[in-house]
């Protein structure tokens, strides 16, 4: 093997030294070299005009980049409620035998490393995994067996059965957005009719508002972009990483072409001539198909100089792919890791539609709402406002997974109770259903004629539905985890709030937590609400809080001394089992 | 000149100045660690926040605004200052009777303003690496809690010695030097980046107890008080973002 100055020398050669290039290059060396030792971060400090501690510092915030090298197979099972209740746990444990390496450790000839990573995407064909990036949905026994073979015996990926390697799409339910069919170049032509105001007039008429559940008017943000001054750019948050989605995996995949036309929309409207799609790491596998697509439409004159002939319109489009880090979907975080930084969030005002990228005026949108409004152009106004409700105007595309016998991706009008969600997809009688992933609302029967809309359960689009054995409290625990794994450490209530809330959670799962333990695990979610630099400290304390609420005989059953009685649906041996498994 | 409410009282203010550095002009102390006139302002360990027209906002990162209504002296923010300060003691090994710091430590003087009596928390007792090797600094990171001043104090100077590596919990400071030690870097004990830390994270060797307990700093004045007379005179000496 070259060493890794020279790999990282060829990476810089090939990729550039520009600053959206850092990732990239960092990616290419952890890939052929399975870490980044300090003898490459020197090479690449130089080659980008940074020191090395600051190189040091990117690698050390992302999760899929490393100093210490990983197994040249490095495997990172996907760490997410819905995974653990299809036996990921078991598939680990069975994987981790086989191979003689302990989870989390590089085996010692360097040979393989397994690790768990937090939700990649594919809970409705889980479990899953990724090896050396790429992605195995469907995971059993059998091919857990098999994989331990292959990696004995030292097969190349490439030589895998590329079945292992497909990732279904999951439409479930198809709707006004994933029905009509994508015409290349239409939107825009049209848009050149329209002009930037006739374009903007037309989104505003349609009420589209940010599809990341957040549900910023989509108008009112290319407005405030067009009308700051300056250089301006259009990027797309395709960082899907709130665990239990993963509807933009199909969007990237089956409404390329509507994307980029959005973006391209965006552009117009602002003037922007640069944009950037980021990718999450855990999409890879999708970034040739992008590539390609990007430069079918250069070819076609639908990006780069001179779009549609019309002198003057020149937009081109980079796809930047992440590194593992869940914050980056924070939309300053994105900017910062887009500029090759760490994906810490920035201090707010000023807001990216007048200070974003390079401190330039930037529309930053989610995959889902640039492919809406590039829809809306398309088909009208009024053919987006037929469906929703007053506040909340379209189709919201919604991945569904967990406790149900159809889980996938389902495309429904905004304003549709949970209730009738649940029917759609099978799910029986659950104990309960997180709308919006763990940064969303966890939600009790009693709530089931709540609805899908910016005005009642906002929504990015993840629904986990848990069926009725399921406990609410060692579902909270995870999440308790995965936020204190994610948070970027950058502000005090978040870095420390979401360590001691996990080591709560950890006590009262392991039953020796206490009525004063609950007492304050409230108290750290209001601190954490109030004072976090960020929506990721905002919410992260949303799944304990929410399930305390409403399922506080499960966290009393959990107490210290507390009797073990058996719940209602709940029996006792299952209840210990699971105390075992998360202490 | 424009002007806000803070409590109750009307602050002026120069256009662009943040809420934090309209306070400090008039003369009223907001609890900080991680901002220093001198420097951009940071936002991270959130002992600032207050509440401006019922929304809680970092005071040094909040560009002040005419007939804004800013609430920092409640006991609800109090509260909230020191589970905030607390959180800092016991992620880090701050163990006041021990530390050469003591007396002269922002974080400890922080503790007694905000009537910080016990650490509520439980400890971390994180195992974090001492860096040793430069003959003239020394940098203990049990103690460092990450506001960063080092890392902005020496890329002013063109430096660039520190940097933050690694995420959430796992946060650290890390030093630009082929080796990754202190000793091998550029830092000079006459450096404002080797005398900026607020807490015992880095201090200048051979200097511990030139001033003896009960004649240091905070010895002599409260954390109030003092961040008043010593930060006042230097505001508008912070420059804009610079680039990391």
């Amino acid at each position: 093997m070259p060493d890794a100055t020279e790999i990282a020398r060829d990476a810089i050669a090939r990729h550039g030294t520009a600053p959206v290039q850092l990732l990239a290059v960092l990616h290419e060396i952890q890939r052929r070299y399975h870490g980044i030792p300090r003898a490459a971060m020197e090479v690449v400090a130089r080659a980008f005009g940074r020191s090395v501690a600051e190189v040091e510092g990117v690698i050390g915030f992302y999760s899929f980049l490393h100093e210490r090298p990983h197994g040249e197979y490095a495997i990172s099972f996907s760490d997410c409620p819905v995974d653990r209740f299809l036996g990921q746990d078991e598939l680990i444990e069975r994987l981790c035998r086989q191979l003689g390496v302990a989870p989390g450790q590089v085996r010692d000839d360097g040979r393989v490393s397994v690790e768990t990573t937090s939700c990649t995407g594919l809970c409705d064909q889980g479990p899953a995994l990724l090896v050396n990036g790429r992605a195995i949905p469907a995971l059993d026994p059998g091919r857990i067996d098999t994989i331990a073979g292959l990696i004995e015996q030292r097969r190349p990926l490439e030589q895998w059965p590329g079945a292992w390697f497909r990732v279904e799409h999951g439409i479930r339910h198809p709707g006004p957005l994933l029905e009509a069919p994508e015409q290349p170049g239409k939107a825009l032509e049209l848009a050149l009719e329209l002009g930037p105001a006739g374009v903007l007039e037309r989104i505003e008429r349609s009420g589209l508002r940010g599809r990341g559940g957040a549900g910023y008017p989509t108008a009112l943000k290319w407005r405030y972009c067009r009308e700051a001054p300056g250089e301006h750019h259009v990027v797309c948050n395709a960082d899907e990483g709130e665990p239990g989605t993963f509807k933009d995996r199909e969007l990237l995949r089956l409404r390329t072409g509507d994307l980029v036309e959005g973006m391209t929309l965006a552009a117009f409207v602002t003037g922007a001539r640069e944009g950037f799609l980021y990718l999450r790491a855990e999409y890879g596998f999708l970034a040739a198909e992008l590539e390609q697509h990007i430069a079918e439409r250069r070819s076609a004159g639908l990006l780069g100089h001179t779009i549609l002939g019309r002198e003057g319109f020149d937009f081109d489009l980079h796809l930047v792919t992440g590194a593992g880090a869940y914050v980056c979907g924070e939309e300053s975080a994105l900017l910062n890791s887009i500029e090759g930084r760490r994906g810490t969030p920035r201090n707010r005002p000023p807001y990216p539609v007048t200070a974003g990228l390079w401190g330039r005026p930037t529309v930053v949108n989610n995959v889902e709402s640039y492919i809406a409004a590039c829809r809306i152009v398309l088909q009208g106004a009024e053919w987006f406002t037929r469906h929703g409700t007053e506040r909340s105007r379209g189709t919201k595309l919604l991945s569904i997974s967990g406790d149900c016998a159809r889980p996938g991706i389902y495309e429904l009008p905004f304003g549709t109770p949970v209730g009738e969600v649940l029917e759609l997809c099978d799910a029986g009688e659950p104990v309960g259903v997180q709308v919006g992933g763990p940064s969303g609302t966890f939600i009790a029967p009693p709530e089931f004629a709540r609805r899908i809309a910016y005005e009642d359960l906002s929504t990015g689009g993840a629904f986990m539905v848990f069926g009725p054995d399921r406990d609410p409290v060692a579902i909270a625990a995870q999440f308790s985890h995965f936020f204190a794994h994610e948070s970027c450490g950058f502000c005090t209530p978040c870095r420390v709030g979401t360590a001691l809330q996990q080591r709560l959670m950890e006590r009262i799962c392991g039953g020796r937590g206490t009525v004063a333990d609950l007492q304050e695990l409230e108290q750290l979610a209001g601190l954490m609400r109030q004072a976090s630099h960020c929506g990721l400290g905002h919410t992260a304390a949303n799944p304990v809080s929410d399930t305390l609420a409403r399922y506080p005989e499960y966290y009393q059953a959990r107490l210290q001394g507390a009797a073990l009685q058996p719940q209602p649906g709940r029996p006792p041996a299952d209840s210990r089992k699971e105390v075992a498994r998360d202490a | 000149m424009p002007e806000f409410l803070l409590d109750g009282r009307s602050v002026p203010f120069e256009p662009g100045q943040t809420v934090m550095e309209a306070a400090i002009a008039a003369g009223i102390y907001i609890p900080h660690l991680c901002w220093h006139p001198a420097f951009e302002p940071h936002g991270s360990c959130k002992l600032c926040t207050v509440d401006i027209d019922g929304r809680p906002a970092s005071a040094c990162t909040r560009p002040a605004e005419a007939g804004m209504q800013v609430t920092s002296g409640s006991e609800a923010l109090r509260r909230l200052r020191l589970r905030l300060t607390q959180m800092l003691f016991v992620e880090g090994n701050h163990f006041c009777p021990s530390c050469e710091k003591s007396g002269d430590c922002e974080l400890q003087a922080m503790g007694y303003y905000l009537g910080m009596t016990d650490n509520h928390y439980p400890h971390f007792y994180p195992r974090r690496e001492l860096d040793a090797s430069h003959p003239d600094i020394l940098l203990d990171r049990d103690r460092c809690i990450f506001c960063e001043l080092c890392v902005r104090a020496s890329r002013k100077e063109g430096k660039s010695v520190f940097a933050l590596a690694g995420r959430g919990p796992q946060t650290r400071l890390v030093i630009n030097s082929p080796s990754g030690r202190l000793g091998d870097s550029e830092l000079d004990a006459g450096d404002e980046a080797a005398g900026i830390c607020p807490v015992g994270a880095i201090v200048r060797r051979n200097t511990a107890y030139r001033v003896p307990i009960g004649q240091r700093r905070y010895d002599l004045a409260g954390i109030d008080e003092e961040s008043l007379a010593r930060e006042r005179p230097l505001l508008g000496r912070a420059d804009g973002p610079t680039e990391d």
